[in-house]
């Protein structure tokens, strides 16, 4: 070093300053695991010994929650311990969300698989007062109803969509989306009580008929299609409808050739996802379609039966002795959720058989 | 084929903001006309106003004439689908379209517009514009695969076979090497070289060395100073503007001094 330093040394830079080794601090490998093990087997010990089990499982994911926490915090400092804490949080807000589905999952079927057998779907419910009957009616009714609800709220939906998207500026424009929004919110009682006030208009009272279930429906159904459908155009790069504008594409066959076609995937499942989502509303089909024991499978004349409202009046209404009825409003049930699960099925295989490709 | 555009005293506007102003020139058919300046100072908002893409923003407008020979594109009556028609054009960032095979994507200005052709026509067509745009030895096996699943300097390649098979009379490039490797922008302006052969080509480049290399003419714009509108500074042989331009703008602008 030269001599010249009169004043204060300064700190030598070639030395590092300060700070842990790069491995200092890490809770052993499986320290996770094996907390969670520990607790999940004491919260067991506990249920077994006799206490309530939702206090177990609330005792136990509280347990691991503050023992992780503390541990980490102790041996790898703050940082990765709330690491730490927000991972059991987040994991337990996930188990929370899950349970419902689960217990849900459980009770239909352990109740509903008593009468899956052929009568129940092949029969309906003429003359049927105590055990046996079947659903084959309400399924019928149920596909009639929700393809009449599909088939009005499509075209209008994605027109709207497409309207407001590709054509859409100013005034009616917001005005339209601001009432789309509005529609969101309907509850689904007054969609039912629209359709009846509707159709009492030119019917006279109490008229009921498959169709105005379907009016019920598409007024729940038209903002959800709307939404979905403008969500996914919007997503259509900008640069494919100048390219086809720069080939002297006019504007209508832009939007017909390429934006729908690269939509289409996203469209389809949305539009998949939002008859599932109307199929099981209860409260419309009540007011606007009631429920009929026999096969009706014209809209347009008379009473229909629908899953949701047959399961419901099984159940209310179960005669005696109630459990053959009861057994039928399961199974009703399981068999919707099977129809809408499948529904989401066929959205997922639609939206990979259409997506764009990108290589062959 | 090959038309001359006449633009006399154009202003572009967004809405109520005047982005460019005042800009006069010729493009000469047949040649490589290049468009130079810094960036936001309107070069690409002015290509757009050549063949009416300019108004597809909400709102936007021009004042002033384009006349491509002797027709003015803005004028009464005029359908912008139809000067689209005779104006093609390439975008900086390559964009086929994503559903279309390679086939499909070249085919699109034809089959989009609904043109009754038959399958051996429309294959030479294919071919021909695939072959036009250096294209077809590396996908001639491969035509029903799908565009996007083409590098991008082949993809470029491809959205320019798209423009020129439709046949038009200009062809408008904006920035089409900002976004490729060395090799494939070597390719593109080979291939400008030779399509110049028979289109009218107007480019805009940030690149001035390629602005040198392939283009007749150059001009050059610039932004008349901050929040003020952009501008044609001068526009002449490339020769001239990079050895002996007439403004002081040019000269700092080529040499790098500016601002």
């Amino acid at each position: 070093m030269p001599p010249t330093t009169s004043h204060s040394p300064q700190p030598d830079l070639y030395e590092p300053i300060s700070g842990p080794s790069l491995t200092a601090g890490q809770l052993p490998r499986g320290a996770a695991p094996l907390t969670l093990t520990v607790v999940v087997l004491a919260a067991l010990g506990l249920w077994l010994s006799g206490w309530n089990p939702a206090a177990c499982a609330v005792l136990g994911a509280l347990t691991y929650t503050a023992v992780i926490y503390v541990w980490s915090r102790v041996v790898e400092g703050s940082r990765k311990a709330t690491d730490r804490l927000v991972t059991a949080v987040v994991t337990c807000a996930f188990l929370l969300a899950l349970l419902p589905l689960i217990s849900v999952m459980v009770t239909v079927l352990s109740k509903g698989l008593v009468r899956f057998d052929a009568e129940f779907f092949t029969n309906s419910m003429r003359g049927v007062t105590g055990e046996g009957g079947g659903v084959y009616h309400a399924i019928i009714g149920t596909l009639i109803i929700t393809g009449f609800a599909a088939l009005i709220s499509v075209p209008v939906g994605m027109l709207t969509a497409i309207y407001l998207v590709e054509y859409g500026r100013g005034k009616l424009a917001r005005a339209i989306t601001f009432f789309v929004d509005v529609m969101t919110g309907i509850p689904s009682i007054v969609a039912g009580l629209f359709a009846f006030a509707l159709f009492a208009l030119f019917f006279g009272p109490g008229v009921r008929m498959g169709i105005m279930g379907s009016i019920a429906l598409s007024v729940l159904m038209i903002p959800v299609v709307v939404r979905s459908t403008e969500e996914m155009l919007k997503l259509v790069p900008n640069e494919l409808r100048e390219a086809a504008y720069a080939l002297a594409v006019p504007k209508w066959r832009t939007i017909l050739k390429v934006v729908l076609p690269t939509a289409l995937a996203g469209i389809a499942t949305g539009v998949t996802l939002a008859i599932a989502r109307v199929m099981g509303e209860t409260a419309p089909l009540l007011i606007a379609v009631g429920i009929t024991s026999g096969d009706n499978f014209n809209p347009f004349d008379g009473r229909m039966a629908t899953l949701s409202v047959f399961s419901y009046y099984q159940y209310v209404n179960p005669g005696f002795p109630p459990q053959p009825a009861l057994d039928r409003a399961w199974a009703a049930a399981l068999v919707l959720i099977i129809i809408v699960m499948l529904l989401n099925l066929v959205a997922r295989l639609i939206s990979r058989l259409f997506a764009p490709k990108t290589r062959g | 084929m090959a038309k001359r555009i006449e633009v006399k005293d154009l202003d572009i506007y967004y809405d109520k903001f005047l982005a460019v102003q005042g800009v006069s020139m010729t493009i000469q058919p047949r040649s490589v006309t290049a468009l130079i300046g810094p960036s936001g100072c309107g070069k690409s908002t002015f290509l757009r106003t050549l063949n009416r893409m300019h108004e597809l923003v909400p709102n936007a407008r021009v004042e002033g004439e384009i006349f491509m020979d002797d027709d003015d594109l803005y004028g009464p009556g005029v359908d912008p689908v139809n000067v689209r028609r005779q104006i093609g054009m390439v975008f900086q960032r390559p964009n086929p379209f994503p559903t279309m095979s390679i086939y499909d994507n070249v085919a699109a200005g034809l089959k989009l517009n609904n043109k009754r052709m038959r399958k051996a026509e429309m294959d030479q067509v294919v071919e021909r514009s695939l072959r036009a745009a250096n294209l077809w030895e590396e996908v001639k096996d491969r035509l029903g695969k799908p565009g996007s699943g083409l590098s991008g300097g082949q993809q470029q390649r491809l959205c320019i076979a798209r423009a020129i098979a439709v046949q038009p009379d200009v062809l408008l490039m904006d920035e089409p090497c900002s976004a490729l490797d060395p090799i494939s922008t070597q390719a593109i302006e080979d291939l400008m070289l030779e399509l110049k052969a028979n289109y009218t080509i107007v480019i805009v480049t940030h690149n001035m060395q390629q602005a040198a290399r392939v283009s007749d003419v150059t001009g050059f714009f610039n932004l008349r100073g901050i929040g003020q509108p952009g501008e044609l500074v001068e526009i002449d042989e490339t020769t001239k503007i990079f050895s002996t331009p007439s403004k002081k703008a040019t000269e700092d602008y080529i040499s790098g001094r500016f601002g």
